[in-house]
């Protein structure tokens, strides 16, 4: 069975996968070593066959386009100013993080050192909080700090994941992400004990309030 | 890891982001750098629209998936220092997914027919950065030491949309053959560009 999901990673370096394969790959390469190396190298070689596309001029106006949308949102997912906290001694906690993660299969939201879940887990008297419905988790700090890792499929075509703040009398927008592999977002601000984090499927951008009902949420917040 | 195109030279205009690498670039975008953005369509804009164009075959649809990939890149450039891949494969990485996103919703894949040889460049026509031009040249001279074959699975792989178990019905192929012949070709593409030289003139 592991050999025939390694055998995918170069259909799956050229995106020649259907979503079910992908999917599974995904899952296996979250956990093969050996498979996140050797993609590496083949994405590399499948990207430069772009360049082999006939040479086209984009109208001048696409550029204008993307500034424009891109001036209009405002990120709201690991904002810069948390940043600081990441060249700081996270190794010692990966091996915490790393532990509790494949324990609830997200192992590769700390694949890497650099990223908001092992962060937050890193901040003494952080918890860990199971997602229902879905493989992920919350790592929240004892000030609120909260970080969010969840695998997810892609979201379908034009629709996004957004995350969402739940209170017994508000819901906030927490940020969107577009799923594949496993997506680790930074909750902005802080959590209040007591909360839910829930995740909806919204429109392509997100949106101020769910739209559609959550299809996956955490215990509340302790 | 073995990088194998030079980067890309600095258009002349654009504030002093001209020295930055393509990294360096992405590190401001996640930032919310509109300048770093601009700069980094200057760069691969061009590439990303001829991809787009040559999978989608419609000016409007390539158009939403260029745009679509360098919004993604402005949402969630702050994940790309989580990868392990050069800043250039990660975002023709999200141009190309976009792309057969779209090709595969529209489904416009059907009826067309079966391509060989990699289509010249009519860069006569266009307007390109002399740097953009060199690395097409070398990556089609890579092209063309490929088996026929491995050719064949690549690039109707990658330009196709097709999955790999439709490019095995399309090809007349047990699904493994299909399989080994993009490993094989990706990895001899790998060899041959790492062995035009180019490698040397990479920061890495």
């Amino acid at each position: 069975m592991s050999e025939e999901l390694h055998s995918l990673v170069a259909p799956y370096a050229l995106d020649a996968l259907d979503a079910t394969d992908e999917r599974s790959f995904e899952e296996h390469l979250a956990l093969c070593e050996r498979c996140r190396g050797e993609l590496a190298g083949l994405r590399e070689a499948a990207s430069a066959l772009a360049y082999s596309a006939p040479a086209a001029q984009p109208p001048p106006e696409l550029k204008e386009r993307i500034l424009t949308q891109a001036r209009s949102e405002r990120p709201n997912v690991v904002p810069l100013q948390r940043r600081r906290n990441w060249t700081a001694p996270l190794a010692a906690a990966a091996g915490v993080a790393a532990a509790v993660a494949v324990g609830l299969g997200i192992w590769s939201a700390t694949r890497s050192n650099q990223n908001a879940f092992t962060s937050v887990l890193s901040r003494p008297g952080a918890r860990v909080i199971k997602m229902g419905g879905g493989s992920g988790a919350l790592a929240v700090a004892p000030d609120g700090e909260t970080a969010l890792a969840l695998r997810l499929p892609h979201a379908p075509t034009g629709k996004t994941y957004e995350a969402w703040i739940v209170r017994p009398n508000s819901i906030r927008a927490a940020g969107i992400f577009g799923g594949g592999g496993t997506s680790v977002i930074r909750i902005p601000g802080q959590v209040p004990k007591g909360s839910v984090i829930a995740i909806s499927i919204e429109r392509a951008g997100g949106a101020k309030q769910p739209t559609q009902k959550p299809f996956i949420a955490s215990a509340e917040t302790t | 890891m073995t990088a194998f195109l030079i980067a890309a030279p600095p258009p002349p205009a654009s504030r002093d982001l001209a020295h930055l690498s393509d990294e360096g670039l992405l590190s401001l975008i996640a930032g919310s750098d509109e300048a770093a953005l601009a700069e980094l369509y200057d760069r691969f804009g061009g590439v990303a629209y001829g991809l787009a164009l040559r999978i989608l075959r419609d000016e409007t649809l390539a158009q939403d998936a260029v745009q679509e990939a360098f919004l993604g890149v402005w949402r969630t450039a702050d994940r790309f220092l989580a990868e392990r891949a050069a800043a250039r494969t990660w975002v023709l990485t999200l141009v190309h997914r976009r792309a057969v996103d779209l090709v595969r919703r529209e489904d416009r894949r059907r009826g067309e027919p079966l391509e060989g040889a990699p289509e010249p460049a009519s860069a006569e026509t266009v307007e390109e950065q002399a740097t953009v031009r060199f690395q097409r040249r070398v990556v089609q001279e890579a092209l063309r030491q490929l088996s026929p074959e491995q050719r064949e699975a690549l690039e109707l792989g990658y330009y196709g949309g097709l999955t790999q178990s439709e490019l095995a019905e399309r090809l007349g192929q047990p699904l493994g053959t299909v399989k080994s012949r993009m490993f094989a070709g990706l990895s001899r593409l790998r060899e041959l560009l790492a062995q035009a030289g180019l490698e040397e003139s990479l920061s890495g």
